[in-house]
């Protein structure tokens, strides 16, 4: 991702509105205004360190978050992992961390099942490095491992040994923000919950770590069933959910649904929770790259809009301008990833009117093409027989986005199409990883947040591949 | 002029032989595969009667420039001898060679244990002695690595670029007894050719013998006229093949390749490439008998003022012989490291990869040939080993056989990949009639093999997972689907051959997700046939 930014500062003030305070310094460099690049740019100048939009709790007027949340699930890989089975650069990591403490970001997110185990660790070991009040962290009980034929006492130990060790790896007395992670999946959601949480007592040992201050918020994160949520959100009373992560961007506003008759509409949960007033934390606001890496005509669109900012800073805008948010999350591998979003947010210009239809618009657009819709969240893997599953759909997303999916043999692209299709699928995915050795054993599709029947998909792949590489398309 | 002819036709010859040997996209055979079919001994193993009469007519006519031309072996020694060349001292650079009597008793000798073997079907020993398959070997073992390598770091560019004009391939050693055999000829034979030009070609080569035989009765030849010889002897240093007996007027036609060196060595215009009279025959050998006796006297005055001096040094003449050995097969034990257990009380995390472990061949108890093949014995009796197929095949299926009695001949198997159904290049590159030219169609129902379905080993059986990759990505729709256990209609379900339909292409072997040895797979069969 590559991201060029050159507003001019006028034009960005004029947006803003703003004029008083800033009038002397733009009075200062007035005289050259047309012939020399303004130093101080927002989109060329340096990235600012003390212009961060911060987030509180509207109620209690509690925390100061910053608007971009730091994501530990995408943290950078070490070429070959290190001796103790780390994949992760720990080096690289502590760099994004303090690049980004440096820019105001203070919340950081992440799980005990992150990066094969690591996350925690690595981002407890960057953190620790600034005193515990200059950050939030967020991390999740992530025990998936539950299934109803454990008894509630193994359930439960396990489940506490889990958020002990979650403290543990993070280096922290208590924990600023605790999700139940992912709620909402499972055959029947509800029971799925009480299994995890409620039947083995885990929720009421929760709550008391809350009063005891061990943990200072206490919500979910909800991917998939709508009764669920509705569910947990009727029961606020007894657990006072003080804030609630949804997987929310243009697309999923309106069309998550389309993508699987599962997933809501993310207007329905966001409305819902601002009925309450319970904040919500916005995950997957670029949905992991696919609202940045888009058609080239819908890079035009995105550009003729606005030529300077990129694609993906759309994004993050349009969430950050949504009020009933206390921080959106973007899981920043890179440093151009981490500059351009404190670009977006420090200070948010929110949206207009005209803006939000705009993105709409774009998503109806987007919603065209028959992509499939993986975040590379990589909760599906390691796949038992060895595939990349998730570097095989982004391939397979990749193509469609760059017309490299041919029809049939008539299409005029076809020649070209065929060898990039093929040769790039060689490249992305290990020849031993690929979708012509999915088992069909289905183990994957119930970690899929975003609901995608993995077999059927990697087998509709393979049989297109198929066809490319037989010339019978 | 005729050496110039000469020359381009060679480097042309050579080159598009030598890349028909390092191409791996399938693309010039349909150009250049005739070249490797106007070979003598893959046209005499396949038969190929218009080829053999041409060549032998050719040979009637010019004399042996096959072996300046056409067979790659021959062109190779000529270019290892000019880089041997370098390394001689200054004064042999520019004469490095001199007349030696013909090893008549080794090279007919040779070529008898060559027939033989060929009748016998001791397709090894063949294959061994072979030029064109040791050119082969040579180009495929020891040149397409670094071709490929070359390939290789385009890709990577190209890669960077976004470019989809290279893409990868892998390399890696098919057999390490081929291997060998490939590097230990091509060294023996450089060690010859820099030495003393064509010594392999006229003492080992069954061809150069056969075609050596028939030189001497070719039309036209070299001719030394014996009134404008100066008995400089220019022509006979020059002569990387050691026939011209320049004292005597006389060349060795049987192992003379017409190179044409001499013609141009020689400086008094007594030299010449023409057809020999009856007279001229009587004059020559006039000629040659009164030089004789020039020279004996010549000789004998020179032995009395030597032996005034002092006592001659004996020359002793050592007998290059070389022995090409097949050296055995080092074990690999590949120490397949076991699938890491899970432990129950591990908490599964996100990310990550499953180690794959390594596919091991299975045990056959009947080897697979490829489609067009026919049958084991017509791929046995016809195969030179030239390891041409190997090259061109794009999936890994082919390599060379390390069974003694059918060594380096191709063998299928199925670790890397399978016999793809849209691929039939192995069928149009084979010279030698060991792969008969076979379409996709007839390519796709010729059963050359049947699968064979291991209970212990299947993923529903061993893991209790439900699988069915063999059944998903059967060509022919031969893999059906069964419940494991018929009373329980919800019990996970097995795979079924239906060997009357399956052709043995090994998508079941190689895409099973057993490992290291797959849970299906395929049996060859001694006689192919069209289902």
């Amino acid at each position: 991702m590559k991201k060029i930014h050159t507003i001019n500062r006028r034009d960005f003030l004029k947006t803003l509105g703003i004029s008083a305070t800033s009038a002397v310094t733009l009075a200062s460099c007035s005289s050259e205004k047309d012939k020399k690049v303004d130093p101080n740019s927002t989109y060329t100048g340096p990235i600012p360190t003390d212009k961060m939009t911060y987030r509180s709790f509207a109620a209690t007027g509690e925390d100061k978050v910053s608007l971009l949340g730091y994501g530990c699930m995408r943290w950078p890989n070490l070429d070959k992992p290190a001796a103790d089975g780390n994949p992760l650069d720990q080096e690289q990591v502590n760099k994004l961390v303090d690049y980004a403490i440096e820019h105001g970001v203070n919340y950081f997110d992440t799980s005990p099942v992150y990066c094969q185990g690591w996350s925690e660790r690595v981002t407890g070991n960057a953190l620790k490095r600034y005193p515990r009040e200059k950050y939030y962290v967020a991390t999740k009980m992530s025990n998936f491992f539950v299934n109803p034929n454990m008894t509630p006492q193994e359930s439960f130990r396990r489940s506490v040994g889990m958020y002990e060790k979650s403290k543990a790896d993070l280096q922290v007395d208590y924990i600023d923000y605790y999700l139940l992670h992912s709620v909402g999946g499972g055959t029947d959601p509800i029971a799925d919950f009480n299994t995890r949480f409620v039947n083995n007592g885990l929720i009421d040992y929760l709550m008391k770590e809350r009063e005891a201050g061990r943990i200072r918020h206490l919500g979910f994160s909800f991917h998939g069933a709508v009764e669920l949520f509705d569910y947990l959100l009727s029961k606020q009373d007894e657990y006072h959910w003080e804030f609630v992560q949804i997987q929310m961007n243009y697309l999923d506003w309106k069309h998550a649904k389309e993508n699987n008759r599962r997933n809501v509409n993310a207007e329905y949960l966001y409305t819902e929770l601002e009925k309450r007033n319970i904040p919500a934390v916005i995950m997957e606001p670029l949905l992991g790259g696919r609202l940045s890496r888009v058609p080239d005509h819908v890079v035009r669109r995105f550009k003729q809009q606005s030529p300077e900012s990129s694609v993906a800073s759309w994004a993050f805008r349009y969430c950050g301008s949504a009020t009933n948010i206390l921080t959106v999350l973007s899981g920043m591998t890179y440093m151009e990833h981490l500059q351009d979003n404190i670009r977006s947010f420090a200070p948010l210009v929110p949206l207009t009117e005209e803006e939000k239809q705009f993105l709409y618009d774009t998503a109806d657009i987007m919603m065209q093409y028959p992509t499939i819709p993986c975040n590379d969240c990589k909760y599906c893997m390691p796949c038992p027989y060895g595939l990349d599953i998730p570097a095989i759909l982004l391939h397979y997303n990749k193509c469609v986005n760059e017309g490299n999916v041919p029809k049939n043999r008539q299409d005029p692209n076809y020649v070209k199409a065929r060898r990039a299709f093929l040769v790039g699928y060689d490249r992305s995915v290990e020849k031993l990883r690929q979708a012509n050795h999915c088992t069909g054993c289905n183990q994957c599709s119930p970690h899929c947040p975003q609901n995608i029947r993995i077999p059927q998909q990697l087998e509709r792949i393979d049989k297109f591949i198929e066809q490319l590489k037989q010339n019978t398309l | 002029m005729l050496r110039k002819i000469r020359l381009t036709l060679a480097v042309i010859f050579f080159t598009c032989i030598t890349l028909l040997f390092l191409d791996f996209t399938g693309t010039l055979h349909t150009w250049l595969g005739w070249m490797a079919k106007i070979q003598f001994l893959p046209a005499v193993l396949a038969l190929n009667v218009i080829v053999i009469i041409a060549l032998i007519a050719l040979t009637l006519l010019f004399g042996r420039i096959y072996c300046s031309i056409i067979c790659p072996m021959g062109v190779m020694q000529d270019i290892m001898a000019r880089i041997g060349n370098w390394f001689k001292p200054k004064s042999k650079r520019k004469l490095p060679y001199s007349y030696s009597p013909a090893k008549t008793w080794l090279r007919y000798g040779v070529l008898a244990l060559f027939i033989i073997a060929l009748i016998a079907g001791v397709g090894s020993f063949v294959a061994l002695l072979a030029p064109y398959s040791s050119f082969g070997r040579i180009a495929s073992n020891l040149l397409q690595p670094i071709w490929i390598a070359g390939n290789n770091v385009l890709a990577y560019f190209a890669e960077k670029a976004e470019s989809y004009s290279f893409y990868h391939v892998d390399t890696w050693i098919k057999s390490l007894p081929t291997f060998i055999i490939a590097a230990v000829t091509f060294i023996v034979v450089f060690i010859l050719a820099a030495r003393n030009g064509r010594t392999y070609c006229n003492t080992i080569c069954p061809v150069g013998t056969v075609l050596g035989f028939l030189a001497k009765f070719s039309w036209f030849k070299p001719v030394i006229d014996p009134d404008k010889c100066i008995q400089c002897g220019k022509c006979s240093k020059k002569c990387k093949a050691a026939c011209i007996d320049y004292k005597a007027f006389q060349f060795d036609y049987s192992r003379c390749v017409t190179c044409g060196n001499c013609i141009v060595a020689c400086s008094s215009d007594a030299l010449h490439y023409q057809h020999i009279t009856k007279d001229q025959q009587v004059h020559l050998v006039e000629a040659a008998k009164a030089n004789a006796e020039k020279i004996a006297k010549r000789e004998a005055a020179k032995a009395e003022r030597q032996a005034k001096n002092a006592e001659g040094k004996e020359k002793v003449d050592d007998a290059k012989r070389s022995v090409l050995t097949a050296t055995a097969l080092l074990a690999t034990a590949s120490l397949a490291k076991a699938q890491e257990k899970l432990d129950d009380d591990i908490i599964k995390m996100d990310g990550g990869y499953a180690d794959i472990i390594e596919k091991k061949a299975p045990k056959r108890l009947t080897g697979i040939t490829p489609p067009g093949s026919k049958s084991a014995k017509n791929m046995y009796s016809h195969c030179t080993a030239c390891q041409l197929c190997v090259a061109e095949c794009p999936n890994g299926v082919l390599r060379p056989s390390t069974d003694l009695m059918k060594l380096m001949q191709p063998v299928a198997s199925f670790e890397i990949g399978y016999c793809r159904p849209e691929c039939n290049r192995c069928s149009q590159v084979c010279p030698a009639g060991a792969i008969k030219p076979i379409s996709i169609e007839e390519r796709s129902s010729t059963q050359v093999g049947h699968a064979v379905w291991i209970r212990d080993l299947c993923i529903p059986i061993a893991d209790g997972q439900s699988c069915g990759n063999c059944s998903r990505h059967c060509p022919t729709g031969a893999i059906q689907m069964v419940l494991s256990n018929p009373d329980d209609p919800r019990s996970l379900e097995i795979p079924v051959v239906d060997e009357e339909r399956c052709i043995g292409c090994g998508a079941c072997e190689n895409l099973c997700p057993a490992r290291p040895l797959s849970a299906i797979y395929v049996e060859g069969h001694e006689v192919h046939r069209v289902i």
